[in-house]
């Protein structure tokens, strides 16, 4: 049924939908080389989709198009057009295919290429309630895919990929654009929810070395226990105004300095959470406090995973992506950080703009281009 | 990014309680003689260790030439040396620093080793108390010291943990090359030290994710302040109501990466809600399985990194207990795919102070001696796992204590042993098997009274001996209960450790050999016969000779001395077994030309001969008969290095290995149903062996299939082994 499709002429419209266990990600072709010919052929119910997803920036209460990575002028399939950026909560999935019933998504004929975990969990939802067929893709496939074509299509203006400049000097630490030639082997870290590690040795070759599950979903489950918080976007702001170090026990803190036999400096965090066995140091600590701890914790825990990988499977370049790290500039430079400082300087820890759509991505490649 | 052990102000609820008082007989023992202190105070408890020399009575033998009676038995005073390890709450720290000041007589201390987060804290109170000057050591070192120690002298010490199976602790043959290893020491934080030899060690890792994290972040989230209650609460909940499982992801399991749904995808990935209460129970339950988890995949990446396949997990966070001992065998399963064991220590919480009373005792070269776990000092592994039974309720919040001897000899394996590595001394474990297990406990039990009645019959002449016979008796029947609760208690129960506790006991109770008496008059006795026994052997053909010797050996009861009742669990070995059965079965080898190396026991057990009684023996029978050898070099005379009715042929004299080595031999001939039976049974020799024992228990003749005196005579050839002219070793 998939292939037949394909061998028809791609008809419009071109999602691809990663849903993950917290956020669904969408991307979303716009057209702009629309023919006149095409326009009338257009039927209304794609037209409407096509109007209220570009002409608004927040879907409901909680979707949001992220504007500031839409990339304009993008040739697909020999069709010009502009690729929008699309989240919602993955909790909020059944608003969605309510909307897409109400728009007839389903009267459209087109396929609807997905990934992540949800593609599985909710298949039946998508077909029950919006008379939708998924055809569900792998998300490490889909990750990949979408890595490496994002990052060529954007290698002409902006760079998508960048790192951090004197990661260990926090007054001359800034971020500068890296060029991800000759890429390979490189070791790919997925910070959603819970944290994916590949090794990908070549665009079809890769393997999933290991992953925690302590990441993205963890930080946030933390935060909203220890502070009554509820969003992402309160945690991290919480974050940035406390200090961590009131939560954590550092080295200094039981050595009074460094503890020079194992080369260990003074202020790394000894114990997490270390001092929070004291009464009176509990009573003493900010809800913001807490929720910088819970972000040190989780970011250095994945970083001393990653270095030890990195280790293992003898690759040098660590690329991080995911939404953990959207608007998390303090994670990302803690990352840069790590990975510079425990290496000795022989890791360089790699971002993305795109950080958590790549799934996505991959997924619109395969309707076009089907592997 | 981590350290050892964590200092905490609030770590229990209990004040100094200065009126309590000390049992003296039981704990801080010989602090008169107590020499070389060391202190390791910790989060929680503190570890103090001490060296005192110990007097107790010994039974000698002596050639005695002009009387009518073979030898003499003395009883004399000996003063071996012994390592005492005693670790309590903290909150006893200063009734006890008064206790040992008003005990202790040795004026030449002058300093206490000290290591843990806590010394700094007590320092002051440990100088002003004892007049010692603290003098502090590194915690990694004395930890790594501590570690090599236990591994190198206690057998059974490491053990991996499985919570469901029939014996929830499998203790592992120690190894007798014990380097390299991981110890992954899980204080408030996390170290990972790669230890490669005696001297040389590297913290090649770490984390902030420790114990500290699990309590901390625990009592923020549950208010529940005690470490111990927040694993008893996580014990008790749900992780699966806060964790989001891959099976919350994908509605089932990720197949192509081979995923289970219910592996946790993102921990307290559900609790990322503000509108949800979340019930204590299953918060720490999270929380454990996330700390649990992280380190085990660090563990398990640092042992790939460093190719390195024995890991041990220690640390506050571990101790003993059974749901973190699980949750990190869980994990380290899992990230290794079941290609490395998580290791724990039974002494685990000991090794600081053992570090660092090492440190202090460097002159007196501790490292060059064999040391043994004293079974009637020690307390034993308890478990405290949260439906613990009422004996060990009461032992928590009290003392826990670890004794050790230092041997006379230093014990080494037997060279002949195929594969030392994977050499069990045992034949039946009882840790696994519960049948025996209730069978000899019963069996140990009800042999008691007998043993009391010998014990105290051996000191007709003191009147104080019903009353410590009595100690003993009271003594032994606890270790007894311990066990029947507690089989793991001190590595795999066996035949061999109930027998030796019972040793122990005895000694501890100034019973050091219960039996000599009797040894005596039997030796005596058979000695009278001797002569008239190996006439009539020689009389006979070559073949029936053969037949006759072997008789000899096994039961000793072909001369007419009529079958014994079986009146306690062994049957004698003396007298007729040694004079008229083992000795007339070397004479033949001898006079064969063979060169034989008789071994024996170093020490009294049972009825077993010492080798100080066979020292007169064989120069009372040379005296007598003429075959040549008997007088010759040509037999050799040794001690086993062991005090026990069994055998562990993994710690021998390291005299008897010498001389095996150099006579060459080629073959090994073990006598006796607790060396050939008990132990040895499955031992596999690179040579060609003997193994020869009358099997003197029903059950146990039941249990092998066959018939109460029923012999077994196992005659083994390694592939590709025969026998050559080397010596022929005899171990009864």
């Amino acid at each position: 049924h998939f292939v037949s499709l394909i061998k028809k002429k791609l008809t419009f419209p071109w999602f691809g939908m990663d849903i993950g266990g917290t956020l669904v990600k969408l991307v979303y072709f716009e057209p702009k080389d629309i023919t006149a010919e095409e326009e009338q052929e257009e039927v209304d119910n794609l037209k409407s989709i096509r109007r209220y997803l570009t002409s608004n920036i927040a879907y409901g209460k909680t979707g949001h198009r992220d504007v500031h990575l839409e990339l304009q002028d993008l040739t697909l399939c020999g069709r010009t057009g502009n690729l929008h950026f699309i989240r919602f909560p993955t909790q909020d999935l059944p608003a969605f295919l309510q909307m897409a019933r109400n728009k007839h998504f389903s009267s459209l004929h087109t396929t609807l290429c997905a990934t992540g975990g949800g593609a599985y969990k909710f298949e039946s939802d998508f077909r029950t309630m919006a008379d939708l067929q998924l055809h569900k893709l792998d998300e490490l496939d889909c990750l990949i895919r979408g890595v490496l074509y994002i990052d060529s299509v954007m290698s002409r203006g902006l760079s998508e990929c960048y790192y951090f400049e004197n990661p260990t000097d926090p007054d001359h630490c800034i971020q500068k654009p890296y060029t991800l030639e000759n890429p390979y082997p490189l070791l790919l870290v997925n910070i959603g929810s819970g944290v994916s590690i590949l090794a990908v040795y070549s665009e079809n070759n890769y393997k999933r070395v290991t992953g925690t599950s302590l990441g993205g979903g963890t930080f946030l489950g933390l935060c909203c226990l220890l502070t009554g918080c509820s969003t992402f976007e309160e945690a991290l702001k919480m974050a940035s105004d406390g200090e961590s170090t009131r939560v954590d026990k550092l080295v200094r803190d039981i050595y009074g300095g460094d503890y020079e036999r194992f080369g260990l400096p003074g202020w790394a965090v000894a114990s997490s959470f270390g001092n929070m066995m004291s009464k009176e140091k509990r009573e003493s600590v900010s809800k913001e406090d807490l929720a910088r701890a819970t972000l040190v914790t989780i970011t250095n825990n994945i970083g001393s995973i990653t270095r030890m990988c990195a280790l293992n499977e003898n690759i040098e370049r660590v690329v991080f992506v995911g939404n953990f790290l959207r608007v998390n500039t303090l994670s990302m430079k803690l990352l840069a950080y790590a990975m510079d400082y425990w290496s000795k300087g022989q890791l360089k820890a790699l971002f993305l703009q795109h950080e958590g759509y790549f799934g996505a991505v991959g997924a619109l490649l395969e309707l076009l281009h089907p592997s | 990014m981590a350290e050892c052990v964590g200092v905490d102000s609030n770590t229990s609820g209990h004040s100094m309680d200065k009126s309590i008082t000390l049992p003296p007989d039981e704990i801080f023992r010989n602090l008169e003689n107590a020499k070389r202190f060391a202190i390791d105070i910790g989060g929680s408890l503190t570890k103090l260790a001490y060296y005192s020399t110990v007097q107790h009575k010994v039974a000698k033998v002596r050639s005695f030439d002009t009387t009518a009676k073979l030898y003499e038995i003395s009883v004399q005073e000996e003063v071996t040396a012994r390592l005492h390890f005693i670790k309590f709450e903290n909150a006893y720290i200063e009734t006890c620093l008064d206790f040992i000041k008003d005990h202790l007589v040795n004026t030449e201390t002058k300093v206490i080793k000290a290591t843990g987060g806590g010394a700094h804290k007590f320092k002051e109170l440990i100088e002003k108390k004892l007049g010692l000057n603290v003098d502090k050591e590194d915690e990694m070192t004395c930890l790594i010291k501590g570690c090599n120690f236990v591994l190198k002298n206690i057998p059974h010490e490491a053990f991996v943990y499985a919570r469901h199976a029939d014996s929830e602790f499998r203790f592992q043959t120690a190894n007798p090359d014990i380097f390299p290893y991981l110890l992954v020491n899980i204080g408030s934080g996390v170290s990972i030290v790669k230890v490669e030899s005696e001297d040389q060690f590297e913290r090649i890792g770490g984390s902030s994710i420790g114990g500290g994290t699990f309590w901390g972040l625990g009592a923020l989230l549950t208010k529940t302040k005690r470490f111990d209650e927040l694993l008893q609460l996580a014990s008790k909940g749900q992780h699966t109501n806060v964790d989001m499982l891959v099976k919350d992801i994908y509605g089932g399991s990720y197949g192509c990466l081979g995923l289970t749904g219910d592996l946790i995808a993102s921990s307290f990935g559900k609790s990322a809600t503000a509108d949800k209460e979340f019930s204590k129970e299953d918060m720490a339950k999270s929380l454990l399985h996330m700390i649990s988890n992280d380190i085990g995949q660090l563990a398990c990446l640092y042992a790939k990194l460093h190719n390195l396949s024995r890991v041990y997990f220690g640390g506050f966070f571990i101790r003993g207990h059974p749901v973190t001992m699980h949750t990190i065998t869980y994990s380290i399963n899992f990230f290794t795919k079941g290609e490395v064991q998580a290791l724990f220590l039974r002494h685990e919480g000991y090794l600081g102070a053992i570090g660092a009373f090492l440190k202090g005792a460097e002159e007196d070269n501790p490292n060059q001696y064999s040391w043994g776990e004293n079974y009637a000092g020690s307390s034993g592994l308890m478990s405290v796992s949260p439906d613990m039974n009422p004996m060990q309720r009461a032992r928590s919040g009290t003392f826990d204590m670890l004794e050790m001897d230092r041997l006379e000899r230093q014990l080494v394996n037997l060279p002949l042993l195929q594969d030392p590595s994977s050499y069990i001394p045992d034949t039946v474990d009882l840790t696994e098997d519960a049948l025996a297990r209730d069978y000899w406990l019963y069996c140990f039990e009800d042999a008691l009274d007998g043993v009391v009645k010998r014990a105290v019959a051996s000191q007709p002449d003191i009147p104080e001996a019903v009353v410590r016979a009595e100690k003993f008796r009271q003594k032994y029947r606890h270790k007894l209960l311990t066990l029947r609760h507690q089989p793991f208690a001190y590595g795999s129960l066996t035949v061999r450790s109930l027998l030796d506790t019972r040793e122990h006991c005895l000694n501890e109770f100034n019973f050091p050999d219960p039996y000599s008496k009797i040894k005596q008059r039997e030796n005596d006795m058979a000695l009278k016969h001797y002569q008239r026994t190996v006439e009539s052997l020689d009389a006979l053909s070559w073949e029936d000779r053969q037949f006759a010797l072997v008789s000899g050996v096994l039961a000793g009861n072909v001369f007419d001395w009529g079958a014994k009742a079986v009146s306690d669990i062994f049957f004698l070995n003396l007298g007729v077994d040694i004079i008229l059965g083992v000795m007339p079965f070397v004479r033949e080898l001898l006079s064969r030309g063979t060169e034989v190396v008789l071994a024996s026991n170093s020490g009294p057990a049972l009825n077993d001969v010492t080798n100080g009684e066979l020292q007169i023996l064989t120069e009372r029978i040379a005296a007598m008969d003429p075959v040549a050898g008997l007088q010759e070099d040509r037999l050799t005379l040794v001690q086993s290095g062991s005090s026990s009715p069994c055998l562990d042929l993994s710690r021998l004299d390291k005299v008897l290995a010498m001389v095996v080595r150099e006579r060459q031999t080629d073959l090994v001939i073990i006598e006796g149903m607790g060396r050939a039976i008990h132990t040895n049974y499955y031992a596999t020799l690179s040579c060609e062996s003997l193994k020869m024992a009358v099997i003197k228990n029903s059950w146990l003749a039941d249990r092998l299939g066959g018939k109460l005196f029923s012999v077994v005579f196992k005659y083994e050839v390694p592939l590709g082994k025969v026998h050559h002219n080397g010596a022929t070793l005899m171990l009864s």
